[in-house]
């Protein structure tokens, strides 16, 4: 039992990861149009309704605006055409 | 990603099943990781300027090594564990001459690329050659014969470790002749512990899918909440020889010469039963209502089951699945209560139907929840007892077994 062995490493091989930047940051909230992601996970919607609330009582100056993708766990570039073309953020949720 | 400083806000898990007030105490409380007020991080997330490391991202590039550096069988072992290369039960060191021994068990080069795994749809693919899926089998206990089998499983492009939160395991059904060619057992005990073949062709599924995707770790990888023992191992070969119906692949339009995996996304649920005996309209009935209605019924029928169909009538598959079809009922109420239902909602709202026409329903109505072409059947048993199951089991995907021979 104390003899060395050489085994196989079972992994995989996984892929290159090539940076990106983020996006520019907004100075201001106000008067800017923020886009609530809705990703159709079960209850996000209560979740981004409530999200939406809170920035109707608390920061009113913000342009609130709920939106969500044609399918679930997939990438709709409409929706995302809709918020590049009039949104100043976006916040995706709920994640998992 | 690239974006190791994506800004990111944590609620406390989880979010489903929480009312609006709870869910509004999330946000109104604090961040589940940085114990900061919640909002206040999506705010700075969004307008705190950005430092010279977001405008970079991060590159670069990993490597597994073909290798593990030489030590002592038990520390192997140790490390294997450590490592989470295993399913926490003990493995067969993947040495270097016993899995080039199982390279003997296909024609394909070992640098071949078999294809692409992850963990769920919003993680990076992992890809890996033949060889790497040997490395795996051997861990399983696996033999040369089963190799291209367990090659077909993991070309599949379906991983057997799923993350999702809801614990699906992956069981694939086996056709033709590779079930015969390397002794598959479609008997006594199909579904237990009493095949080699059986026991690590599922085994190896396991495995491979979670060190070719690049692991399945508990809140990592793996988020799901109750685990599943059909992810230890699960395959079934259909008894094709004893069974008075077409088997799967033939139904699915291949020959019966042909050897065929069919993978199975499910395990979440399994009902089970006897007969068909006098009450076996309400018996089926009452388990179609009972199951979780976003993941379709896989029956495995014992023989003695299939062929009691068949003197009822249904001496077809087909016809006992559309009588499943049309029997499977909920009201459009119990239907859209479903947490994972709530993912099809997108489908009915655009226009898609049946999905829409369940929407439409008053809640009352009482809707059908399954289409035909969800529904599978296959048979297999020992014949000792008229037993059949009702496993959760939606068909991901159908590969062919010969061409990795």
């Amino acid at each position: 039992m104390s003899q060395q062995i050489t085994v196989h490493d079972p992994r995989g091989y996984p892929p290159k990861v090539v940076g990106k930047r983020l996006a520019p940051r907004l100075t201001t909230l106000d008067g800017k149009t923020v886009y609530l992601v809705d990703c159709l996970f079960d209850n996000t919607d209560v979740f981004m309704e409530q999200l939406r609330q809170w920035f109707a009582e608390r920061l009113p100056a913000v342009n609130v605006r709920v939106i969500r993708p044609q399918k679930t766990w997939s990438d709709d570039e409409a929706m995302r055409a809709a918020i590049a073309a009039d949104g100043d953020a976006a916040i995706l949720g709920v994640g998992l | 990603m690239g974006m190791p400083r994506l800004r990111q806000a944590y609620t406390p898990h989880p979010v489903v099943d929480q009312s609006a007030t709870h869910l509004r105490a999330y946000i109104d409380g604090s961040d589940a990781i940085s114990g900061r007020p919640f909002m206040q991080e999506v705010l700075d997330g969004l307008t705190s300027p950005l430092e010279q490391e977001d405008l970079q991202g991060l590159s670069f590039e990993r490597t597994t090594p073909r290798l593990v550096e030489p030590e002592t069988e038990d520390n192997l072992q140790r490390i294997f564990v450590e490592n989470r290369w295993t399913d926490m039960l003990p493995i067969i060191l993947p040495t270097e001459a016993r899995v080039e021994a199982m390279l003997e068990g296909t024609s394909h080069p070992p640098d071949k690329i078999v294809g692409r795994l992850r963990p769920t749809v919003f993680r990076e693919f992992w890809e890996f050659d033949v060889e790497k899926v040997a490395v795996n089998a051997v861990m399983a206990g696996a033999r040369p014969e089963y190799f291209p089998v367990i090659l077909a499983l993991a070309a599949s492009g379906i991983t057997a470790r799923s993350s999702s939160t809801t614990s699906f395991a992956t069981i694939p059904v086996i056709n033709g002749p590779i079930r015969n060619e390397i002794a598959m057992n479609t008997g006594i005990g199909v579904m237990g512990p009493y095949s080699h073949a059986n026991a690590t062709i599922g085994r190896a599924y396991g495995l491979l899918s979670q060190n070719l995707q690049g692991g399945s770790v508990p809140n990592e990888s793996y988020m799901g909440s109750q685990g599943n023992w059909y992810a230890y191992t699960a395959v079934i070969p259909e008894a094709e020889e004893r069974s008075p119906w077409q088997p799967l692949h033939v139904q699915k339009g291949f020959k019966p010469t042909d050897s065929i995996a069919s993978i199975f996304f499910g395990g979440w649920y399994t009902h089970a039963g006897y007969g068909p005996r006098a009450t076996w309209k309400e018996k089926m009935r009452h388990a179609l209502a009972a199951v979780e209605q976003y993941s379709p019924p896989l029956f495995v029928m014992d023989p003695i089951v299939a062929r009691g169909f068949v003197d009822l009538g249904f001496d077809t598959k087909e016809k006992l699945i559309d009588w499943c079809a049309e029997n499977a009922l909920l009201t459009a109420r119990e239907y859209w209560d479903n947490q994972s239902v709530q993912l099809l909602r997108p489908k009915a709202v655009a226009g898609i139907e049946p999905y829409a026409s369940r929407l439409k329903a008053h809640p009352d109505e009482v809707i059908r929840i399954y289409e035909p072409s969800e529904i599978t059947i296959v048979v297999a048993g020992g014949e000792t007892q008229g037993a059949w199951k009702m496993i959760s089991g939606a068909l991901r995907a159908t590969v062919s077994i010969d061409a990795w021979r």
